[in-house]
């Protein structure tokens, strides 16, 4: 039995330590990874979907939430998963872009993805800001992210892929 | 057979392609042309491990025997596994397996589209997250296709020579059972013969953009919808399943 000593607006603010462990400045919410927190007499229910089927960090994030709120007194603790609405780069804040950015990573640049031939070109340099980058490959070091590079600063960079 | 029943033995279908594909790309990691094609294979092959194991968990909660998607990965011998022909023939070389890729992703592109509509809500949620990731797929695909079709004498007859030995599997893509009918009918799946013209055209498109012919439909191989399959699923399932047959339940 569960005495609510803790609101869903306080889990919520604790959750915001939850970082995406690929892109360690983006925390989940910022990323639209969590989707909501249930509080029934059973304990609390943390709702996830995943940005993709096969990503590998969902382990680790579930992991972390419960070990972060346990140290809070906040138990028991269920991660669920939910597939519907699928997970998309939409849900992704102005300022979680911006931060992605800064850490060196050009954020998804257009908001429908229904063409991903259109939404590949001109990728600006999170760099320099050039539009005049290259596509390398469009799959990365892990699945949301594609390769760049940079024709005038000469860098390459990561895209996190529009979905 | 219940609905209950049909419905289990088609999730099992659709994990099973899933899994065994991810299989076979996943033997590129390490050995791909080059190191960004390397990871590119190895990040198809996740997002399809992840699509399988969305699915078996779902094959193993309707079948309601408390079998998890690794009881029915790592615990079933080549005769229960249904995934189509196609997906468990060697790699053979890079030509071959992307070939390979672009009858399946394009194929896997107008399913899962289908998908999204059907009557039941867990299949349509795992389609329209996996429809996001095919049409990277097939993407990938279709630009390897064109730029071998246009690159040397060398890389056009192989990739052609690909195109020619892989057509007879495709036919079986399209195959439906009585499982089929019985769900079809209730709007859970689609109606695969109604995708074969789109699947066409994608495919015929590709390989004029990429100077290959489109072979000429002669005999078609078929065997998974009753689980009959070729040599090479068992030496693969032998690999793939060592671990928990050898360490039955063993855990990281
Ligand atoms: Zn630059």
């Amino acid at each position: 039995m569960v005495t609510e000593t803790h609101t869903k607006e306080e889990i919520l603010a604790l959750l915001q330590e939850i970082k995406d462990p690929e892109i360690p400045v983006l925390s989940i919410q910022d990323i639209g990874m969590l989707r909501d927190v249930h509080i029934t007499n059973n304990g609390y229910e943390v709702i996830l979907t995943p940005t993709y089927t096969g990503c590998p960090a969902m382990g680790i994030i579930e992991a972390d939430i419960k070990a972060l709120l346990e140290t809070k007194g906040i138990s028991p603790v269920k991660v669920s998963l939910i597939y519907s609405p699928a997970w998309t780069t939409d849900w992704m804040t102005e300022e979680a872009k911006l931060k992605m950015q800064r850490y060196g990573i050009a954020p998804p640049e257009h908001s429908s993805c229904g063409n991903i031939a259109i939404a590949e070109m001109h990728v600006p340099c999170p760099y320099c800001g050039s539009k005049h980058t290259e596509l390398i490959s469009r799959f990365g070091a892990t699945a949301c992210k594609s390769l760049y590079k940079c024709e005038d600063c000469k860098e390459p960079f990561e895209y996190f892929k529009c979905h | 057979m219940t609905q209950q029943e049909a419905l289990f033995k088609y999730i099992l279908r659709l994990g099973d392609n899933a899994l065994i594909h991810s299989h076979r790309l996943s033997e590129w990691c390490s050995n791909a042309p080059f190191l960004e094609e390397d990871l590119a294979l190895t990040n198809l092959a996740l997002d399809m491990i992840g699509r399988a194991q969305a699915l078996l968990q779902y094959a193993g909660s309707v079948e309601g025997k408390g079998r998890t998607e690794d009881t029915l990965a790592y615990r079933r011998s080549e005769r229960q596994y249904y995934n189509n022909l196609l997906v468990e023939l060697p790699n053979t070389d890079f030509a071959y397996t992307i070939a390979r890729l672009l009858f399946v992703s394009a194929f896997e592109k107008e399913y899962y589209a289908a998908l999204q509509n059907s009557a039941d809500s867990t299949l349509a949620a795992i389609a329209a997250k996996t429809l996001k990731e095919i049409k990277y797929h097939f993407a990938h695909a279709h630009d390897w296709v064109v730029r071998l079709g246009m690159g040397t004498e060398e890389s056009k007859q192989r990739v052609q020579n690909a195109v020619n030995d892989w057509w007879m599997y495709t036919s079986e893509l399209f195959e439906m059972d009585e499982t089929d009918e019985q769900l079809v009918k209730d709007g859970i799946v689609p109606d695969l013969k109604a995708l074969y013209p789109a699947w066409l055209q994608a495919v015929t498109d590709t390989l004029k953009a990429a100077s290959l012919d489109v072979p000429v439909s002669g005999y078609m191989q078929t065997g998974s919808r009753k689980g009959i399959h070729t040599e090479h699923l068992g030496h693969l399932l032998s690999e793939m399943q060592y671990l928990q047959r050898a360490y039955p339940d063993a855990e990281w």
